[in-house]
């Protein structure tokens, strides 16, 4: 439970613990400081010559919670797919506890991916499909194809639905169809799928950047209560520096596909921003902060 | 704050029946099977059927290119039915379908009936008018026109009155305003409006007719429909499938010419 | 001044054109010769729709209106049933976000175009020569038709679906038939129902005439009363198929309002 004590990386961590130190209902395997994600040497060349990656070396340990940072185009979205292989990666390999997901083939990579959630930008829900269903979904890699094809879900798994929506405050609206839910609620569904899966990794591409202020603010404390009360780590990509030092243990700047800055959030100056955004940015963030 | 969500989550919904999904594949299984077994539906006949079909696949092709010539003058007629009843078809739907716009006439005693006629004409297919107007004309290419008038006049006149009761109300107001009586004010307040997509459902109207005069021949209502009983009944498969790849060519060109014009109406 | 003549050029052209059209197809009509029969059979007909002959709805014994009208739906009901399974693998191969194979997904929007164009009747002769005369051959003929049509509406409904949730299927760790049971079905679903119960509409009319060539249904009867001229008979008859299409209209409308 000491990882529960941690209150030194911004308020929001510190308001969530008071909130949420009402035990674990799930239960995780905890290897804490084992190399979960192991990055040697990746390089990304897309098919039309862009750099997408290059020589990448990263060490993620369990119960994480990273946040990438940097300009669009700068590799964060690559670097955060060729985890779980929705991107090929041209060089290097990638191996999750020591598993290589580059060399994995079939079901062996379906095995793996089932154990690392995926959070987008736009929710990717099935939008005419139930809330229970769309959570039902991050199941599907655990069960025999032909009952997924009869649809066929075990109690367990229907329990398990149940108390990752009850984790993000929406289990009353477990049989309403995804598009009625606003932006905030349908990410907040996606977390669930996530939780659902019982993933040990969750990545998240850019969660809040299609959501207002408040919503950004509900998504980013359910990702972090989720990081510490089941020691999932969490990596994920964002555009806003604010967002990134409250919430991050650990940040990790790219800039033209290289990793600029790796390091604890206090490590992380202003002049380290400026060094991943360029100096224009940084004025221009600055500028809105002050407002 | 606390108190609140915790009462929220400890509400879980029950989850919608699912009484009404396995009740209508019920439904539709016993429709199914209970269709097979009034018309007697047999996997052994089809079984048995299979070899004859492909059978005639393999006779059906090649076509006899030679036929061609021998069903030019047929097909010809059969065009010239569609047009000539597409465009009766077309004259008579244009009223009918200002008689049945809520917006042209507001009086459902004039609506009513006008919807009445045309939903009733709609319940008929082209053959069936066809075997009717057979009935009372006698072979020939005349009930053919008369069965497919009827039968575009029910297509032409669903879309159009639906289309005319979408238009801008302002130009009738206009019309309204400056005193017109009825006929002038649909004239000049809804005429203008609706010609481009009358004359788009009269092409398309014509495009379906095409399809229809080709079998009309089949209840003698002239065209080369009447040609398919002739050569089928010789067992002369090759000339069938020529049939069949005349009036197809014929069919998509039509088509293709009217939708290059309908494009452009729009 | 020079675009203004080549307007007003195309348009002469075009006048022309459909002038051309109309003298030909009125020259080539031949004189409506109104029988003298005509009009007393189009009397014979409208008096047979007020006084039609009530005897033949019911008859126990041997064929009657019911029993037509129920092997017509039948008939239909079966077609469409044949015609909604067949459509299914043809739907997907066409659609060009499921299957990224241009050549296939080519092959396929051609085939079903050009079973669109089999006018369902002609079909129903070739059937009857394969398997004889009957409702069967009818069965075929609309279950084979009808895929032509509900492939095309079904495989652009396909193509115009969200597919962004198949990548999160992706990321859970599913293969590609769990994905699209997923992320494809539930979004085609609907659309599908409603598609299957529009032409079972188209069929139900299409069926009532397959019996004119001998595939089955209530054609057969209707065409029978029309060659022995037995007026109250083709007046019940019509007045049947009339009430069937509205009603079975109505119904799956209805039905298709709430799908959607």
């Amino acid at each position: 439970m000491d990882i529960l004590g941690k209150t030194t990386y911004g308020e929001g961590r510190k308001a969530v613990n008071d909130l949420f130190s009402d035990g674990l209902l799930f239960t995780t395997l905890t290897k804490v400081g084992k190399r979960l994600i192991q990055f040697k040497n990746v390089s990304k060349i897309y098919p039309n010559g862009t750099i997408g990656l290059k020589n990448i070396n990263l060490q993620i340990e369990d119960g994480e919670f990273v946040v990438i940072v940097g300009l669009s185009g700068a590799g964060k979205s690559t670097l955060l797919r060729s985890v779980n292989r929705l991107i090929e990666i041209s060089e290097g390999e990638i191996s999750i506890h020591g598993e290589s997901i580059t060399k994995a083939k079939g079901n062996e990579l379906y095995r793996i991916r089932r154990d690392i959630g995926m959070i987008f930008q736009n929710f990717n829900l099935v939008k005419r499909s139930s809330v229970m269903r769309n959570v039902l979904s991050g199941r599907v890699g655990y069960h025999s194809t032909l009952r997924m094809i009869l649809g066929l879900f075990p109690k367990q798994d229907k329990e398990l639905a149940i108390e990752a929506l009850k984790r993000v405050n929406l289990v009353e609206k477990a049989y309403v169809r995804a598009d009625q839910l606003s932006g905030g609620q349908q990410q907040r569904v996606s977390i669930a799928r996530a939780l659902a899966q019982e993933a040990k990794i969750v990545l998240a591409d850019e969660p809040v950047a299609s959501l207002d202020p408040l919503t950004t603010k509900q998504v980013m404390e359910d990702l972090l209560r989720i990081n510490q009360e089941l020691n999932i780590t969490m990596i994920v990509n964002l555009h806003s520096i604010d967002l990134a030092r409250e919430y991050a243990t650990r940040i990790i700047g790219l800039k033209d596909g290289e990793v600029v800055f790796d390091g604890p959030v206090i490590e992380a100056t202003n002049d380290t921003f400026t060094s991943i955004y360029g100096q224009d940015m940084r004025k221009n963030e600055m500028k809105r902060a002050a407002k | 704050m606390n108190t609140i969500e915790k009462e929220q989550t400890d509400h879980i919904p029950s989850p919608p029946s699912k009484m009404k999904p396995i009740f209508t594949a019920m439904l539709v299984l016993v429709l199914v099977l209970g269709s097979g077994w009034q018309i007697g539906f047999s996997f052994t006949e089809l079984l048995k059927g299979l070899p004859n079909m492909w059978d005639l696949v393999v006779q059906l092709v090649p076509p006899d290119l030679a036929y061609f010539q021998v069903i030019t003058s047929p097909m010809l007629e059969t065009i010239r039915m569609a047009v000539i009843g597409t465009t009766f078809g077309g004259l008579l739907a244009f009223p009918l379908a200002m008689l049945a716009a809520r917006n042209v006439f507001f009086l459902s005693i004039i609506t009513g009936p006008a919807r009445f006629l045309l939903n009733l004409i709609r319940t008929l297919p082209e053959l069936l008018l066809a075997a009717l107007f057979v009935a009372i004309f006698g072979i020939g290419t005349i009930p053919g026109i008369f069965a497919l008038m009827f039968f575009s006049l029910g297509i032409i006149a669903k879309l159009f009155y639906e289309s005319v009761e979408s238009i801008d109300p302002g130009p009738m107001e206009a019309m309204t305003a400056v005193g017109a009586n009825k006929l002038k004010w649909i004239m000049f307040g809804v005429v203008p409006q609706v010609m481009a997509p009358f004359m788009s459902f009269f092409l398309y109207a014509f495009e379906i007719n095409i399809r229809a005069a080709a079998v009309l021949g089949l209840v003698g209502a002239g065209g080369i429909g009447l040609f398919y009983e002739q050569t089928l009944g010789f067992f002369d498969y090759a000339k069938t499938s020529s049939i069949i790849v005349y009036t197809l060519g014929v069919v998509l060109l039509i088509d293709y010419l009217s939708t290059k014009i309908r494009e452009k109406l729009i | 001044m020079k675009r203004e003549s080549l307007i007003i050029l195309r348009r002469t052209f075009l006048i022309l054109t459909v002038l051309f059209i109309y003298i030909w197809a009125f020259i080539g009509l031949p004189n409506i010769e109104l029988k003298e029969t005509s009009i007393e059979i189009v009397s014979a007909i409208i008096s047979g729709l007020f006084q039609p002959d009530w005897g033949y709805v019911y008859d126990p014994a041997g064929e009657d209106l019911l029993r037509g009208l129920l092997d017509t739906v039948a008939i239909a009901l079966l077609g469409t049933f044949i015609a909604g399974i067949l459509c299914i693998p043809f739907s997907f191969m066409a659609a060009n976000n499921i299957v990224k194979t241009k050549a296939i997904v080519g092959t396929n929007k051609f085939m079903l175009s050009f079973i669109r164009v089999f006018p369902d009747i002609v079909l129903a002769l070739l059937f009857i020569k394969a398997v004889g005369p009957g409702a069967f051959a009818g069965v075929l003929a609309l279950g084979i038709g009808a895929v032509g049509m509900l492939g095309k509406l079904i495989s652009d409904s396909i193509e115009g679906i969200d597919l962004s949730a198949r990548e999160a299927l992706v990321a859970t760790g599913a293969n590609p038939i769990k994905i699209f049971m997923f992320a494809v079905v539930p979004q085609v679903l609907p659309n599908f129902f409603s598609f299957i119960l529009y032409r079972f509409e188209v069929n139900v009319r299409a069926a009532t005439v397959l019996g004119v060539i001998g595939a089955g249904g209530i054609g057969t009867p209707l065409i029978f009363a029309l060659s022995v001229r037995d007026w109250e008979r083709v007046g019940i008859i019509l007045l049947g198929i009339i009430v069937m299409i509205t009603l079975i209209d109505m119904i799956s409308g209805k039905i298709r309002s709430r799908l959607t």
